[in-house]
């Protein structure tokens, strides 16, 4: 009983956590010079990775996809297909598990050295809101670098899919593009876009919450850092498959 | 002149263990105070306290009219720019070198220029000793200049109050003195009043106008510094003595069977109060000195003769009752 409310607890507090980062965005004065440099960091951190870790998912779920559609016969829809769960599914996917992993955990660790040092009492007493200070510039970043990098992870993925479908299974490239622009609509790229933001969201506030409050000692940060990371992914699909559902729902597709 | 805080009825636990309970009293306004007691009674849990970073159940920290426990955020914050804390072990910022530590509150809270507050921060620099260091990393330097650095740091603002969390925790006694003499020098040029959580007798001693102690859950006493210093309370002649002897024990309190074997054995209760520091030559005097004996002479019927006795030799030598 007490685990289910301590949970509870937990849960409820990073949601306040979540609501006060919305409020504090627009508040004044905004830590210019802490975004960028959060944005260059977590720029820095996920690019390549990101880069080289979408060539390969692509070229699998195309060559996943153009043999199963080659063995029923619809060879000529594999571009959409590959394409729209790229855009749709993978490509949002890919870059918060980049996020989380490799700018999240460097976030929550710098955080909750932070706080078992006592730097963020000290703030406090200095009358400057860590969470405005600190938090803000860092999920903001978050959200901004998901954004960006999630339409190059789409570009670098797509890419791999075709060449992959084209060159190595003798797909026909017509076909390939005819495909897609036939099933995608804008909206594809919208939700594609809108998913990457919100999980930069939550990989950012995640991070910062366990950031802020380690259990105590350097062990305390270590394990932060490990659920952080953890409880990011497991909202992750979560999320994603909420959103999916609203998505397919709500938007109707182009054909049929 | 500094400004007045007023605890009422303070208590605070973590879970079910009791730190402590109904704690009353008032820092006067620019005098500096000690708050003794022995490790683990929650002093600084209590420091924490009056700065709002951590919130008792039940009581109220009144500053300026501003509850510290209870108010919204925003007067909270707004308040906390008259309060400046040293940390125990100063609790600087480590990506920062000491420059732009001891700068930080300057450039949140002010629009001065870089020069201005290059001016601000070498002064508060020279002030704790520090000349010179403002290159290094806190992680580069002993415990003894951090605490200074986090000193210097919460002097930048002009704060009304100071809080120092043991300023002498981890330093040798002649750097203790050194600190001690920054911080009654520091009272008598700003008139600042002044908190100082400690366990050292050296400073409880001979730097404060008021004394205080915390022991066992609960505020023992707090007063002028004669009523804690000539007290016959066992568990405050304990303390200043450094003795074992008492109901002080290793890790809370004895048990009765050692108590009894203790008895046995008589001590001396010699009191005598030393002198309280004075500024360094050159500085003015301080003026808490004189409202100080103005408040202490109105509440002399209600003390102890002992403590009577020594507020009377101090202030009007000659007299005796």
């Amino acid at each position: 009983m007490a685990s289910i409310t301590g949970g509870l607890r937990q849960t409820g507090r990073m949601f306040a956590l979540g609501g006060s980062v919305l409020g504090l965005m627009f508040r004044r004065p905004f830590q210019f010079a802490e975004f960028i440099q959060q944005f260059w960091f977590i720029t820095s951190v996920t690019i390549l990775p990101a880069a080289l870790v979408s060539i390969p998912i692509g070229a699998v779920i195309s060559l996943q996809v153009g043999s199963l559609a080659q063995q029923i016969g619809a060879q000529s829809f594999t571009g959409a297909a590959s394409v729209l769960g790229m855009l749709q599914q993978i490509s949002p996917m890919i870059v918060a598990l980049l996020v989380s992993g490799a700018a999240g955990s460097a976030i929550c660790a710098d955080l909750g050295a932070r706080t078992i040092r006592d730097e963020m009492a000290a703030m406090e007493v200095m009358s400057v809101n860590p969470i405005q200070r600190l938090v803000v510039p860092r999920v903001l970043a978050a959200m901004g670098v998901a954004v960006l990098l999630n339409g190059l992870v789409s570009v670098v993925g797509v890419a791999g899919g075709y060449y992959f479908n084209v060159v190595m299974q003798g797909g026909t490239p017509g076909a390939y593009l005819a495909s897609f622009s036939a099933l995608a609509q804008l909206p594809d790229l919208y939700i594609s876009e809108f998913k990457a933001l919100l999980f930069g969201f939550i990989a950012g506030v995640v991070a910062a919450y366990r950031g802020l409050n380690p259990a105590g000692g350097p062990k305390g940060v270590g394990d932060a850092v490990n659920q952080s990371v953890v409880i990011t992914f497991l909202l992750l699909f979560f999320v994603n498959l909420v959103l999916t559902a609203i998505y397919l729902q709500v938007v109707p597709s182009k054909v049929g | 002149m500094g400004i007045e805080v007023v605890v009422q009825g303070l208590s605070k636990s973590f879970g079910a263990q009791t730190i402590w309970e109904d704690v009353s009293l008032i820092l006067p306004a620019g005098e500096i105070s000690v708050m003794l007691g022995p490790s683990g009674t929650g002093k600084t849990v209590f420091l924490k306290s009056l700065i709002g970073l951590i919130k008792p159940e039940r009581g109220k920290v009144v500053v300026n009219g501003v509850d510290m426990i209870n108010s919204p955020d925003r007067q909270v914050y707004e308040t906390r720019k008259l309060f400046g804390l040293m940390f125990q072990d100063g609790a600087l910022f480590g990506s920062m070198n000491l420059y732009d530590n001891i700068a930080f509150p300057l450039r949140e809270h002010t629009r001065k220029s870089e020069a201005q507050i290059r001016a601000i921060v070498l002064d508060s620099m020279e002030m704790v000793g520090l000349a010179g260091d403002g290159k290094k990393l806190p992680g580069e330097i002993s415990g003894g200049m951090r605490k200074r650095a986090g000193l210097a740091r919460a002097l930048v603002m002009e704060p009304e109050i100071i809080l120092c969390d043991e300023p002498d925790s981890g330093l040798d006694p002649v750097r203790t003195a050194f600190l001690s003499q920054v911080l009654i020098d520091l009272n008598a040029q700003f008139d600042t009043t002044m908190l100082i959580v400690t366990h050292n007798i050296d400073i409880a001693s001979t730097v404060p106008d008021n004394l205080g102690m915390l022991y066992r859950r609960e505020l023992v006493t707090f007063g002028p510094r004669e009523v804690l210093l000539t007290s016959d309370d066992e568990v405050v002649r304990q303390f200043l003595k450094g003795d074992i002897r008492g109901p002080i024990g290793m890790s809370e309190e004895k048990d009765a069977a050692l108590r009894a074997m203790e008895s046995v054995v008589p001590y001396s209760s010699r009191k005598t109060i030393p002198e309280q520091l004075a500024p360094t030559p050159g500085l003015p005097p301080r003026q808490a000195v004189w409202r100080r004996m103005d408040r202490v002479m109105r509440m002399l019927p209600e003390l102890a003769p002992a403590a009577r006795d020594a507020i009377v030799s101090r202030h009007l030598p000659g007299v005796k009752e």
